[in-house]
């Protein structure tokens, strides 16, 4: 029985449950719905609940686990074979899986019999040439042990779908009949339905965080990983970047980190002041209508995918700096590409995300503060600087920093206006390179994923995860000391 | 301290120095007609207390007299007002200097989240009325004197003006407000959060300001109304129902919704 089936069956049991449930309560009380404990809907909701949330969870769990522990019990087998060809157990496991997978497809498109996927052996059929006629490639040819270990793969995850199909069925039909048991006219199922939500959110909350957790640790591993090959302190205090896969790199993360600084501080000072005088004329100034078209106007800008920025950067930016900065002029640049171009392209795309930031911060300064400055006989500019900027000030840091660390998070702009060179120049003319960028290009190449030039891809990140979370964090408590101000 | 007044007030009355003159006024809150063809004359270098059921006007009625309704988009002002003669809505006249003359007390108090000190200084800074930093703590300290306030503070006067209690910070609030001079002092409820020690302070303070300014006060109790000030009109549903000197208001009023009211039969 395939999951889907599975699925929809558990669901309608849920269904059914709901109806009995709310059924079976009304009876007990003669349709009198007042002496009931809680409304008749409720008593369906838990049936229901009861009916589906454990059976659900059963089949997502044992659907997560059913795999490892089919490959456990294969990878043993294969432990032989592998040491005698001299190949990794991993890589001959994931043949086994592409066959296995593969004599599925056969089975269920009709090629291939059922008994015979489970029989046939190498020494009497062409099992790539089989398995092609329906649709699936394979990239070598399939030695005896990874088709027997295929075959014993398939019939293990076989029995164990079976076995699975079952016991979630099982356990719908007890959580159908407990639930049942329990719709008594005192029965509180509306505080139970109350919990049960409760539950669900609590698991949805551990889902985010666990997945957080899990890409934190990955970068963690990895980046201990890549320090094993490559001294942590040329990483953190060479000034060279020149990351060879032959062999003998220089992996420094000095001039890498100036570029992403410097064009995140061109960036911001680009997209600082804009935004945040847009903001004020915003909120303090603009009249309703204005208001109406201007806000979502700019926010249109926050919108863009920053592909096309970096699109904009590389054609119109880079080209028009190079008329006013270039050979012909001045001579301080010589190409497109270079910190400006990307740092004042990604200035414009932060300033909707200061201004719409900002905007918001001031209109929460409450209308009060500026009636108690207008009735002292303050300007409106006297107000916006002497009263609201001050009252708002924690709360736009907050803006400004959160919109720091998407300037250093930022890569397409960075790859197409800032150029691939790593160089530590004080020039913002010249190409320069971030963080993002290279790790990008570090782990695009064909290279061995396990060499310190493609691992130092996990350290950049790390590197970069930390400097994007303490801002975000130094965000956070200023925003929530801010906004403890007028509680 | 009505009574040791009343000469000097009848005496003045007769010769009627006004202030403020409002003809006519009409006040819609968008649709909402608030204030309804309402005059009457404010005398100069006296007190008048606007009584009246919650929400017949009388904030509204006070905000027009210092164009704090202009900061309401949607709330329109007709009729004419006049402050020594000048017309306060002619498109010459810039509202921001008349609030400077007008000052306001509101009815919630708005500290600002600055110091207590800076909470003061703010008017006198921005109007320039000290020379240097010492002239600017005298007229600190005067004004949170005038507020009943200073010995509460004067050893934290840079913690912030958010952090006093409701009472306090409403006596803050008319500090800032008297630190300005203003020649007409607006106080909406300013003792509505206040115990009776610190409202007899208030009101000792508002005696004192009626030497040279203006006061007008609104009030929800009665006996302020009439320890304080000289005139009273009585506001009922967006109307001036009656306008009269105080003693005659609360003696043998003229209206029988002013009698009901101030003997507590509706309100
Ligand atoms: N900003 C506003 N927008 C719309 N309507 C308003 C606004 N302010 C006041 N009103 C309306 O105007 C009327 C008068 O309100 P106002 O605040 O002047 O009453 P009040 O006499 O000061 O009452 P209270 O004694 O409770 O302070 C009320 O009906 C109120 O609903
Ligand atoms: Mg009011």
């Amino acid at each position: 029985m395939s999951t889907t089936l599975v699925v929809l069956i558990v669901l309608a049991l849920g269904a059914a449950g709901y109806v009995l449930g709310r059924g079976r309560a009304l009876r007990e009380v003669n349709g009198d719905q007042r002496r009931l404990h809680s409304l008749p809907s409720y008593y369906g909701t838990n049936v229901a609940m009861k009916t589906v949330v454990p059976a659900m969870l059963l089949m997502g769990i044992w659907l997560l686990a059913q795999p490892l522990i089919v490959e456990t019990s294969v990878r043993g087998d294969l432990q032989d074979e592998a040491e005698r060809q001299n190949r990794s157990v991993s890589l001959m496991m994931s043949d086994v899986r592409r066959v296995a997978n593969g004599l599925d497809v056969a089975v269920s498109q009709g090629v291939m019999t059922r008994e015979r996927a489970s029989n046939m052996r190498t020494e009497f059929t062409d099992v790539r040439e089989r398995l092609g006629q329906a649709g699936v490639a394979l990239g070598s040819d399939v030695t005896s042990a990874v088709l027997r270990a295929a075959q014993r793969y398939r019939a293990i995850s076989g029995r164990a779908d079976l076995l699975r199909t079952g016991v979630v069925l099982a356990l719908a039909l007890a959580g159908l009949a407990f639930g049942l048991r329990n719709s008594t006219a005192g029965y509180r199922a509306r505080n139970v339905v109350e919990s049960g939500i409760k539950i669900l959110l609590i698991l949805a909350a551990c889902i985010a965080i666990l997945t957080t957790i899990g890409i934190v640790l990955s970068l963690v591993f990895n980046t201990i990983e890549f320090f094993r090959l490559y001294p942590a302190s040329e990483f953190f205090f060479s000034t060279t970047w020149s990351p060879s896969f032959g062999g003998g790199s220089e992996l420094g993360i000095i001039p890498l980190l100036w570029g992403t600084l410097y064009i995140s501080v061109i960036a911001l000072i680009v997209a600082v002041p804009i935004g945040l005088f847009a903001a004020i004329y915003l909120s303090e100034y603009a009249s309703k209508r204005t208001r109406a078209i201007a806000k979502p106007a700019i926010e249109i800008l926050a919108g863009i995918p920053t592909i096309v920025y970096g699109l904009f950067a590389l054609l119109t930016i880079g080209p028009l700096l190079l008329r006013v900065f270039g050979d012909q002029t001045v001579g301080w640049m010589d190409a497109g590409t270079a910190v400006m171009t990307a740092g004042l392209a990604m200035g414009i795309m932060l300033i909707p995300f200061v201004s719409s930031l900002s905007d918001d911060i001031i209109n929460a300064v409450p209308q009060s503060m500026r009636d108690g400055s207008y009735g002292l006989g303050a300007t409106q500019s006297e107000t916006i600087r002497q009263v609201i900027l001050p009252a708002a000030l924690p709360g736009i840091v907050g803006a400004i920093l959160l919109a720091a660390s998407r300037a250093i998070g930022e890569t397409m702009i960075v790859v197409l206006g800032a150029g691939a060179a790593a160089r530590l120049s004080l020039n913002p003319f010249e190409a320069m390179t971030t963080v993002t960028a290279k790790i990008v290009s570090q782990l695009t190449g064909d290279s061995d994923f396990r060499s310190a030039e493609a691992l130092v891809a996990f350290a950049l990140g790390m590197t970069l995860f930390v400097v994007t979370l303490a801002l975000n964090v130094a965000a956070l408590y200023i925003v929530r000391k801010y906004r403890e101000q007028y509680e | 301290m009505y009574d040791a007044d009343q000469n000097r007030t009848e005496n003045r009355v007769g010769q009627a120095d006004i202030k403020i003159a409002a003809k006519n006024v009409q006040v819609y809150y968008g649709e909402t007609h608030a204030i309804k063809d309402v005059s009457v004359d404010i005398e100069d270098r006296l007190v008048t207390a606007f009584i009246g059921p919650s929400g017949c006007g009388k904030s509204t009625f006070l905000r027009c007299l210092n164009r704090m309704n202009d900061t309401i988009p949607i709330c329109r002002v007709e009729g004419d007002i006049h402050i020594d003669n000048e017309d306060i809505y002619d498109k010459r006249v810039d509202p921001v200097q008349l609030r400077a003359k007008v000052g306001m007390v509101f009815q919630k108090p708005n500290p600002f989240p600055k110091s207590i000190y800076d909470n003061v200084a703010y008017g006198p800074k921005i109007h320039g009325l000290a020379k240097n930093k010492s002239e600017l703590d005298d007229i600190v300290e005067r004004a949170l004197r005038r507020g009943a306030i200073w010995d509460e503070v004067k050893d934290r006067l840079d913690a912030p003006g958010t952090g006093l209690s409701g009472g306090q910070q409403q006596r803050l609030c008319i500090a800032r407000a008297v630190a300005t001079e203003p020649e007409v002092l607006l106080m909406d409820e300013p003792c509505s959060a206040l115990d009776p020690i610190a409202t007899s302070q208030v009101e000792e303070l508002i005696d004192e300001l009626k030497q040279n300014y203006s006061v007008v006060i609104v009030t929800h109790s009665m006996q302020q109304a009439a320890r304080v000030s000289q005139k009273t009109a009585f506001f009922h549903l967006g109307n001036l129902v009656e306008y009269d000197e105080t003693e005659k208001i609360f003696t043998n009023p003229q209206d029988s919704r002013t009698e009901s009211y101030i003997t507590g039969r509706i309100g």
